[in-house]
């Protein structure tokens, strides 16, 4: 917070001076460094201490928020975004123009009612929304980080939300829930602040990441590295964007996020505008021009090297290392309450990984709930119509609000 | 892990229910279907309770309902639980239908202080007669599946839950035979009399 209390209240600071400096050449509003949400911006005097042994300053966070705080604050709940997510959970995308990403469980009457829950969705740190990243304008030079970003961890993100919401006077979280990585940001927040954790839902995701899925990240790091555009990250001084390359892993880490049977099902071998295959290498099949269009239209709204970054944050993810190799220390003495959801044709993050969190809570005598989903959907589950998933989030969330007394 | 014997699960959860003296308990009820029992002990008994449950159907319901209930299996899952982690570790009616009945004994009474276990009694009169008349394997109201389709793998009768007891070193503190309509049988018997006319028997148990 650079204008130090003035900005400690700064739930209001919101980024509305659209100055020169916000808008870019072809006068779209500069969204990585001046974002269109709220921003909460912390000086060269408050320093993130990084994972990695550096500290950033200044820092930003940029975040959204839902619903009302109540007097006594205890009703905030904050919202953990996937890999590309952002902190427009709820409502529409200034970039794509898309709704929110998960209104579905989120809005007035969702399981994460907003009506009676604060929500607070931030970006994560390392992306490129509007929180510090590698996209974002480095104050030593003046010029976007690129690579000189310091390489950020799911410790170092959670540590910058706990920055967020201390800054807006929230002392203990009614709840924090998020999928996939951003399960991962919710083991996190529950093992490294267990006092401001009152209820826990982390959905699809795993206490470690585990080989085969950084394979996958690093086959996505290699193609976009493999762009010449790439420029050693430096591309955006020179006017570039690798989106090749960038196009490609999220082509591939698209298969991941689906099951065989969903993609058989929606696609099965169908033949995309034709009767019958051209003997050449155009999309001949539906799923090729699905994946290229799903490679093409990310392109558009997320940059390279921050998909570089935050992977790599996934990657390094490792919950049981950071406590002597064994996960359950992760949880000791812990009061906070455990939601977690897997989903039964989810490879990526099996129900198995949810399993270990699970046995990890039991031996830690955690309060636990534990819900396999069955979905054919693949990983992509936590993010679509899945009802027994709502049923059991609100569920959840209507007794942990009993037992923390917010049902008056 | 469902209940498996329809209509008497009020009667055996209200004896359960008795057994469970100590308010604000810690307990672990496994196989515990829809939460019925768990919800009822938290309202009644104002306990700590959390459930293991093997169908997903009856662990959304539980959860669904704001009870703590995880998805897991009597047989495989039992071992990630603490020693002494619960006053009272429960299993209602669940039993028969696990691979390693003595096993899971011996689980629950590492985890569980006391141990609470009902389970239908094979022996009763009524199961008897069916064989030696019909020479079929019994099929009544209260064990409703034919052999070749119930889940119910490995019955016993009150006299046998009594050896298996003594075989893993339990100590029976209370033990008690219900009729057809779930009641208790008010009368204190031998075990070969509860073992004629029980349709099943709660048994409180602890580590000797």
């Amino acid at each position: 917070m650079t204008d130090s209390a003035g900005t400690a209240t700064g739930a209001s600071e919101t980024e509305a001076t659209a100055t020169e400096s916000a808008v870019d050449a072809i006068g779209q509003q500069d969204e990585v460094n001046h974002p269109s949400s709220k921003v909460m911006r912390f000086g060269l005097d408050m320093p993130l201490k990084l994972d990695g042994g550096t500290e950033l300053a200044p820092w930003q966070i940029a975040y959204e928020t839902y619903g009302s705080l109540n007097e006594e604050k205890t009703n905030a709940i904050l919202i953990c975004h996937a890999l590309t997510g952002d902190q427009y959970v709820a409502s529409t995308s200034p970039v794509t123009g898309k709704p929110g990403w998960w209104e579905m469980m989120v809005g007035p009457g969702k399981p994460v009612d907003t009506d009676r829950f604060f929500v607070i969705c931030a970006n994560v740190l390392g992306g490129c929304m509007g929180t510090t990243g590698p996209a974002s304008t480095s104050p030593a030079t003046g010029e976007p980080y690129g690579l000189t970003m310091p390489v950020v961890t799911i410790g170092d993100m959670v540590r910058s939300q706990a920055k967020l919401v201390e800054a807006l006077g929230i002392e203990t979280l009614f709840a924090v829930v998020g999928g996939s990585m951003g399960g991962m940001q919710v083991l996190q927040w529950a093992a490294a602040y267990p006092e401001k954790v009152f209820a826990a839902v982390p959905i699809a995701t795993a206490p470690r990441h585990s080989s085969q899925n950084i394979a996958f990240h690093e086959v996505g790091r290699q193609a976009v590295m493999a762009d010449p555009d790439w420029l050693n990250g430096d591309y955006e001084r020179h006017g570039k964007r690798p989106t090749k390359g960038l196009a490609v892993a999220r082509m591939a880490a698209h298969i991941t996020y689906m099951s065989d049977m969903s993609l058989h099902n929606k696609f099965g071998r169908n033949l995309q505008n034709r009767s019958e295959i051209t003997f050449g290498f155009d999309a001949d099949f539906q799923i090729e021009s699905y994946l290229r269009h799903q490679g093409m239209t990310f392109v558009d709204r997320f940059d390279a090297n921050s998909y570089l970054y935050v992977t790599r944050a996934m990657d390094y993810f490792d919950l049981a290392a950071q406590h002597g190799g064994k996960l359950a220390n992760a949880f000791l003495h812990t009061k906070t309450r455990f939601c977690v959801v897997s989903f039964t044709t989810d490879w990526l993050f099996p129900t198995s990984e949810s399993k270990a969190v699970v046995q990890a809570l039991n031996a830690a005598a955690a309060n636990v709930s534990f819900v396999e989903i069955d979905s054919d959907r693949g990983h992509d589950a936590f993010l679509l119509n899945e009802p027994e998933m709502f049923a059991t989030v609100s569920g959840f969330l209507n007794s942990a609000a009993e037992a923390r007394g917010l049902n008056a | 892990m469902n209940k498996h014997v329809p209509n008497t699960i009020r009667g055996d959860h209200r004896l359960i229910s008795d057994l469970i003296t100590k308010p604000g308990a810690r307990v672990l009820d496994i196989g515990c279907a829809n939460g019925d029992l768990l919800d009822h002990l938290i309202r009644s008994h104002n306990i700590d309770g959390r459930g293991v449950e093997l169908s997903q159907a009856g662990v959304n319901k539980c959860v669904a309902r704001g009870l703590s209930v995880v998805q897991g299996d009597a047989d495989l899952d039992l071992s990630a639980y603490p020693d002494d982690g619960f006053d009272y570790a429960i299993l209602s009616q669940t039993l028969q239908a696990t691979k390693d009945p003595k096993q899971v004994m011996q689980e629950l009474l590492r985890i569980g202080k006391k141990v609470v276990v009902s389970f239908p009694n094979f022996g009763h009169w009524r199961n008897r007669m069916q064989l030696l008349t019909k020479g079929r394997m019994p099929v009544t109201d209260y064990l409703p599946y034919t052999w070749y389709d119930t889940p119910n793998i490995h019955f016993c009768t009150i006299r046998d839950f009594v050896e298996l007891s003594k075989e893993v070193d339990a100590e029976v503190l209370k033990a008690q035979a219900l009729n057809a309509k779930g009641e208790p049988i008010g009368f204190n018997a031998p075990w070969w009399v509860w073992n004629l006319i029980g349709d099943q028997a709660v048994f409180l148990l602890k580590r000797k």
